[in-house]
């Protein structure tokens, strides 16, 4: 479904803040596949969802989805695949509009956008029905200023927004760190709820080392620039904290220097 | 006295065109485009040109809405395609716009149109025919009111049009075009990751606030009975002071009320101009402070309403918490 070949990038090549951020990273997803995704400040978790995105194009490598090569193909074209939520709950939702004319905006993501109303009588009824699904009653409030909806609420509606027409891919980049610890929660069993009914194969960065061994059916781990570890299936349910602790420490022959991780 | 009101109504409603033009840029898009002081001249200029070759006075308008157009893509090119930020677009594409004004308009800084045929004169024939000034000037006359106005046309057809224009704006923003219009200014990185081109939807965005302003200066031109290569100077302050009066007097709601306030403010800024310069003591050539303080008032006032309300929303919950208090001890 997606695969990553080659991958490297530098920021800044060349003078002084020269960084690596990714180094021939290989990476392959089959169709289905929910992959967490951990590692220290920096490791390059953003820089990568950035290339596979295309915000960042990659010096050498490139990036397919679905078999097809999209390495050239700008941000928004390639928007079209990918549903993506971000770490800030301000980012995913436009905050000036309507609960219901931001998930007309989601609709059309893999449609021309047209001189037709964006939304009507008959998509409200797909939208209710949808956001019914959040269970934050958000479906009775579709004339709301999305600016208003607190945290939690608005990464629900992006999460429902970024999954709403079933994109090839769902890239989640620590989309519950901004929150406090019951709307994280909230958003996480979302979230599994989500990716188990529609099946989307899905790459989800998080500091939450629990939360990385609870979802999903893969786990990488990534640390300058690179993928260090790769786990699935059995030896990834069988996986702990204090196990990936180790596997890091046997690997980088250190200890992980990250709190955030450890406490998550 | 009502006279003089009557003028500013009927110039306000023609410039609510260019309000609206300036809420697509300034408030939409979130893009202080300053394209406006030249494509407000390019539209009078087109028009003006048009009528004078004895092109038909509602292509002449037309054409001068084309022009305006490509004059707004040009700017949103500029910024988007040039990457240059998007104040400084708009100042070279308004610089530049003022050398194409004057090629349109010949090389003379000056095109009188009070012998010609244009919309206004068409209506007013039109009007007079059917009777229409004499019934409604006869109104007035019982009423009072002494000096009555030549012709009721400009106004009702002015309005009618700003109307229609309202609507069809209005329509657009809730269109699936529209809606992405709107997030572009609200949130772009967001619209981006819905598979939206914010380029294009920025150029198309400039491209159409610049056409309603070069309407509004094609229709001002045949109203004024000129077209005048100095003629746009510090309209964008008059579009950004109509957008935020009406704002402040009529709210934001919704894009319905919105652009109904933005309207309203365009007629009010008229109005509150042509009082303050019948005063003794103000002069034309004091328009430009009158406009500032305008908004200034209109930035600050509804401010200092919010709080004092706040205040007083407080002052009484403490008032009645501390009644409690006592009550209990
Ligand atoms: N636009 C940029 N310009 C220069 N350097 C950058 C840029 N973006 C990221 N970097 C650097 O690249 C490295 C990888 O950054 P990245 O954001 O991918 O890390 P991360 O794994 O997401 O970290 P975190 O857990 O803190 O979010 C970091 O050292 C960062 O400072
Ligand atoms: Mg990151």
């Amino acid at each position: 479904m997606l695969a990553v070949k080659d991958v490297s990038l530098t920021f800044n090549e060349g003078t002084p803040d020269e960084k690596r951020a990714l180094e021939n990273i290989q990476l392959e997803l089959a169709a289905g596949d929910f992959v967490t995704v951990i590692g220290s400040n920096g490791a390059g978790k953003s820089t990568l969802m950035n290339v596979i995105s295309g915000v960042l194009a990659p010096d050498i490598g490139h990036v397919t989805i679905s078999e097809q090569n999209v390495t050239s193909l700008p941000e928004y074209k390639r928007s079209g695949y990918i549903g993506r939520v971000f770490q800030d709950p301000m980012a995913g939702t436009s905050p000036s509009m309507t609960i219901e004319e931001n998930l007309a905006i989601a609709y059309s993501r893999n449609k021309k956008r047209t001189l037709r109303l964006g939304v009507t009588k008959k998509r409200r009824e797909t939208f209710k029905e949808a956001l019914a699904t959040l269970h934050l009653g958000l479906e009775n409030r579709l004339n709301a200023s999305v600016g208003l909806l607190s945290g939690g609420e608005r990464q629900a509606l992006s999460l429902l927004m970024a999954t709403f027409t079933d994109p090839n891919i769902l890239l989640l980049d620590e989309h519950t760190a901004a929150l406090d610890p019951s709307r994280a929660e909230l958003i996480t069993n979302l979230t599994r709820e989500v990716v188990e009914r529609t099946k989307l194969t899905t790459l989800m960065v998080t500091h939450n080392m629990q939360q990385a061994l609870d979802l999903g059916n893969r786990l990488i781990m990534m640390d300058k620039g690179q993928i260090i570890l790769d786990v699935s299936g059995q030896e990834k349910e069988a996986l702990t904290i204090e196990k990936l602790l180790q596997a890091f420490q046997d690997i980088r022959g250190s200890k992980m220097d990250n709190d955030r991780a450890i406490l998550g | 006295m009502f006279i003089s009101i009557f003028g500013a109504v009927e110039s306000g409603v023609i410039y609510a065109i260019l309000a609206l033009g300036v809420y697509i840029s300034f408030r939409v898009l979130d893009f202080p485009d300053l394209t406006v002081d030249g494509s407000f001249v390019t539209g009078a200029a087109v028009a003006a040109v048009a009528i004078t070759h004895d092109i038909p006075t509602i292509l002449a308008t037309l054409l001068a809405i084309f022009a305006g157009f490509i004059a707004g893509t040009l700017t949103g090119i500029l910024n988007t395609k040039g990457k240059i930020n998007p104040l400084l677009s708009g100042i070279l594409m308004m610089t530049a716009l003022y050398s194409i004004n004057l090629r349109i308009m010949g090389r003379v800084s000056n095109i009188p149109l009070l012998s010609e045929t244009t919309i206004f004169t068409q209506l007013k024939q039109a009007w007079t025919n059917a009777g229409i000034d004499t019934a409604l000037s006869s109104i007035l006359t019982s009423l009072g009111v002494e000096r009555v106005p030549g012709t009721w046309a400009t106004l009702m057809v002015m309005a009618l049009v700003t109307l229609i224009i309202k609507l069809i704006t209005d329509f657009y923003l809730k269109t699936e075009m529209g809606l992405a219009l709107r997030a572009t200014g609200d949130n772009e990185r967001m619209i981006r990751s819905f598979s939206a081109n914010t380029d294009h939807l920025k150029i198309i965005g400039l491209g159409l606030s610049n056409a309603l302003v070069a309407l509004s200066g094609a229709l001002y031109g045949q109203y004024a009975g000129f077209a005048d290569l100095n003629m746009g100077i510090g309209m964008i302050v008059i579009g950004l002071a109509s957008v935020i009066i009406g704002e402040s007097i009529v709210g934001t709601k919704s894009i319905t009320r919105t652009t109904f306030a933005v309207i309203v403010g365009a007629i009010v800024y008229r109005v509150v101009v042509t009082l303050a310069l019948r005063s003794t003591f103000l002069d034309t050539g004091d328009m430009k402070l009158i406009t500032s303080f305008l908004v200034i008032i209109a930035l600050i006032v509804p401010k200092m309403i919010n709080n004092h309300k706040e205040l007083k929303r407080k002052r009484k919950k403490r008032l009645a918490l501390e009644q409690r208090l006592k009550g209990s001890a």
